[in-house]
C-alpha cells in the first residue's frame, strides 16, 4: 500500500504484509564524535565531558536581521502531525464502534501473557484484534495468532514507541470488525510511548509486582497518562517484598484518577474485574451505535 | 530515545514551512520545552544535530526555552511551581495538584534565509 500523506518520523518501520515505504534511514547517527579539531565557542552543559557537538557556531551569537535572515514565528506543536494521525485513527474507531486500548509497560511485565489469556477468555464473547509493537521479530504476533485472534506485528526498528501513523497503517491491514476491541501492545518502554497518542480510548499500564513498587514515581509520565493500572503477577505476592498499598499510593500521587486492579494472568485471579472493566467500556462505546454486536432496535411499522 | 523522533518531526515541520513561507535555509530554531514534558535536553540537542545533517537546517542553532512546571493546588486554591509530576504542593504538602503548564513541546520561531 502506498502512503500518500506520509509524514512519520521513523525510517525503519516494518508492518507485516507491507513493503517498507520509508527508507530515509539516518545512518550517520554517531558520525560526529570529536577529533575533527574544530572549535566550539558555546558552552552547553553536556551529560558527558566535552564529547558531543550540538550545532555549529556560537550559540546566542547570531543576530537576526543580518544579511537576508529573517525571523518567523510558527508556534507549532512538535507532535502536531502525530496528533493529527491520532485524531484520524480515533475518528475511524468511533465510526466502527471499536474500543481501542494502548497497553504500555516495561519489558517483562507479563503483558503478552496477560493479553493472550484475555483473548482466549473473551474471543467467543466479542470481536478482538491486536496490533503488536516490538523493535524486532514477529514472535509476539505469532503468540497472539495462536489464540485465533487476528494480529499485525509492527516492528519499529530503532524506534522506541509506536506512533499514530504506524497504527493507521496496521489498521488498514487488520480489517477491523464493528464493535471490536482493539488491543495495541506498545513497545515495552515506560518513557517514550507516554508522549505518542495513537488514537486510543485509554492507555492501560501493566506493572508486575516483581518490579519496584516505586515505578509510578520513577516513570511518572506514563502512569499519569494511563487510565487503568493492572498490577500483574499478584500470585507471587507471598514470595516478594512488594508493598501494594505504597505502590497504589505512588500511582495515585502522579494520577489521582487512576483505577487500579490486581490481577494474575497465570492463575486468573482478579481477571474477572479486568474483563468487567473491558465489557463496560466496550458497552459504553456501543451505546447508540448500530452494530451486529448490539441487538438491533425493533423495526417501527410504517 | 524518542528525542530522535521529536527532532524528525521538527525537521518535517521546517521542510513544510520552507515551501509555504519561501525560505531555503534555517539558521536557528527556538523550541519551547516544558519541564514536565519527558524530554531530555541533552538527547534533544544531540538528536537535532544528527537529524538535521544534510538538510535545510544543517548547522543551525537549537535554542531551548524551558517552561517551568506549574500546577493548580486544590487545597490552597492557587497556582504553584513544581519540578516533577509527583511533587507535593510546596505550600501545603497536598498531592491534589492539577498540572497547568510545563508540558509544552512546541516550535516557537525560526531564523531563516
Amino acid at each position: 500500500m502506498m502512503c500518500t500523506v506520509c509524514g512519520c518520523g521513523e525510517g525503519e518501520t516494518r508492518i507485516e504484509g507491507e513493503e517498507p515505504h520509508h527508507d530515509h534511514t539516518h545512518e550517520h547517527t554517531h558520525a560526529h564524535r570529536h577529533g575533527d579539531g574544530h572549535d566550539h565557542g558555546h558552552d552547553h552543559h553536556h551529560g558527558e565531558p566535552g564529547d558531543l557537538h550540538y550545532g555549529k557556531g556560537p550559540a546566542r551569537a547570531h543576530a537576526p536581521g543580518m544579511d537576508q535572515a529573517r525571523m518567523i514565528a510558527i508556534e507549532q506543536d512538535i507532535l502536531g502531525k502525530n496528533d493529527q494521525y491520532a485524531a484520524a485513527n480515533r475518528g475511524r474507531f468511533a465510526q466502527l464502534g471499536v474500543l481501542t486500548l494502548n497497553l504500555v509497560s516495561s519489558p517483562g511485565s507479563g503483558k503478552t501473557t496477560l493479553l493472550t489469556r484475555t483473548l482466549r477468555d473473551l474471543k467467543e464473547e466479542m470481536p478482538l484484534a491486536v496490533i503488536e509493537g516490538d523493535q524486532e521479530t514477529s514472535n509476539d504476533a505469532d503468540r497472539i495468532r495462536a489464540t485465533g485472534v487476528p494480529a499485525i506485528q509492527v516492528n519499529t526498528g530503532k524506534g522506541c514507541h509506536l506512533d499514530a501513523h504506524q497504527v493507521g497503517h496496521a489498521v488498514d491491514h487488520l480489517g477491523l470488525q464493528e464493535g471490536a476491541v482493539l488491543m495495541i501492545e506498545n513497545v515495552g518502554n515506560l518513557v517514550c510511548p507516554a508522549a505518542f497518542d495513537l488514537g486510543e480510548a485509554h492507555k492501560v499500564a501493566i506493572l508486575s509486582i516483581t518490579e519496584g513498587e516505586d515505578k509510578p514515581i520513577k516513570y511518572p509520565d506514563m502512569f499519569h497518562a494511563a487510565d487503568l493500572l493492572l498490577l500483574n503477577k499478584i500470585d507471587l505476592l507471598p514470595h516478594l517484598q512488594f508493598d501494594i498499598a505504597r505502590c497504589m499510593e505512588y500511582a495515585q500521587r502522579v494520577n489521582p484518577g487512576i483505577q487500579i486492579l490486581q490481577v494474575s494472568a497465570t492463575t486468573g485471579e482478579g481477571m474477572d474485574q479486568w474483563y468487567r472493566w473491558l465489557r463496560l467500556n466496550r458497552e459504553a462505546r456501543l451505546v447508540g451505535h448500530a452494530t451486529a454486536a448490539e441487538p438491533k432496535p425493533a423495526e417501527v411499522p410504517a | 530515545m524518542h528525542e530522535m523522533s521529536l527532532c524528525e518531526s521538527v525537521l518535517q515541520i521546517l521542510e513544510s514551512e520552507a515551501g509555504r513561507q519561501g525560505f531555503s535555509r534555517v539558521k536557528a530554531v527556538w523550541l519551547e520545552i516544558g519541564e514536565l514534558s519527558s524530554v531530555e535536553i541533552d538527547a534533544m540537542r544531540f538528536s537535532y544535530d544528527v537529524v538535521t545533517r544534510n538538510s535545510l537546517a544543517d548547522g543551525s542553532t537549537l535554542e531551548i526555552i524551558r517552561v517551568p512546571g506549574t500546577a493548580w493546588c486544590m487545597q490552597c486554591a492557587q497556582s504553584v511551581n513544581i519540578k516533577q509530576r509527583f511533587d507535593a504542593c510546596p505550600d501545603c504538602g497536598s498531592y491534589q495538584l492539577q498540572v497547568t503548564g510545563g508540558e509544552e513541546m512546541r516550535i516557537k520561531e525560526l531564523e531563516v534565509e
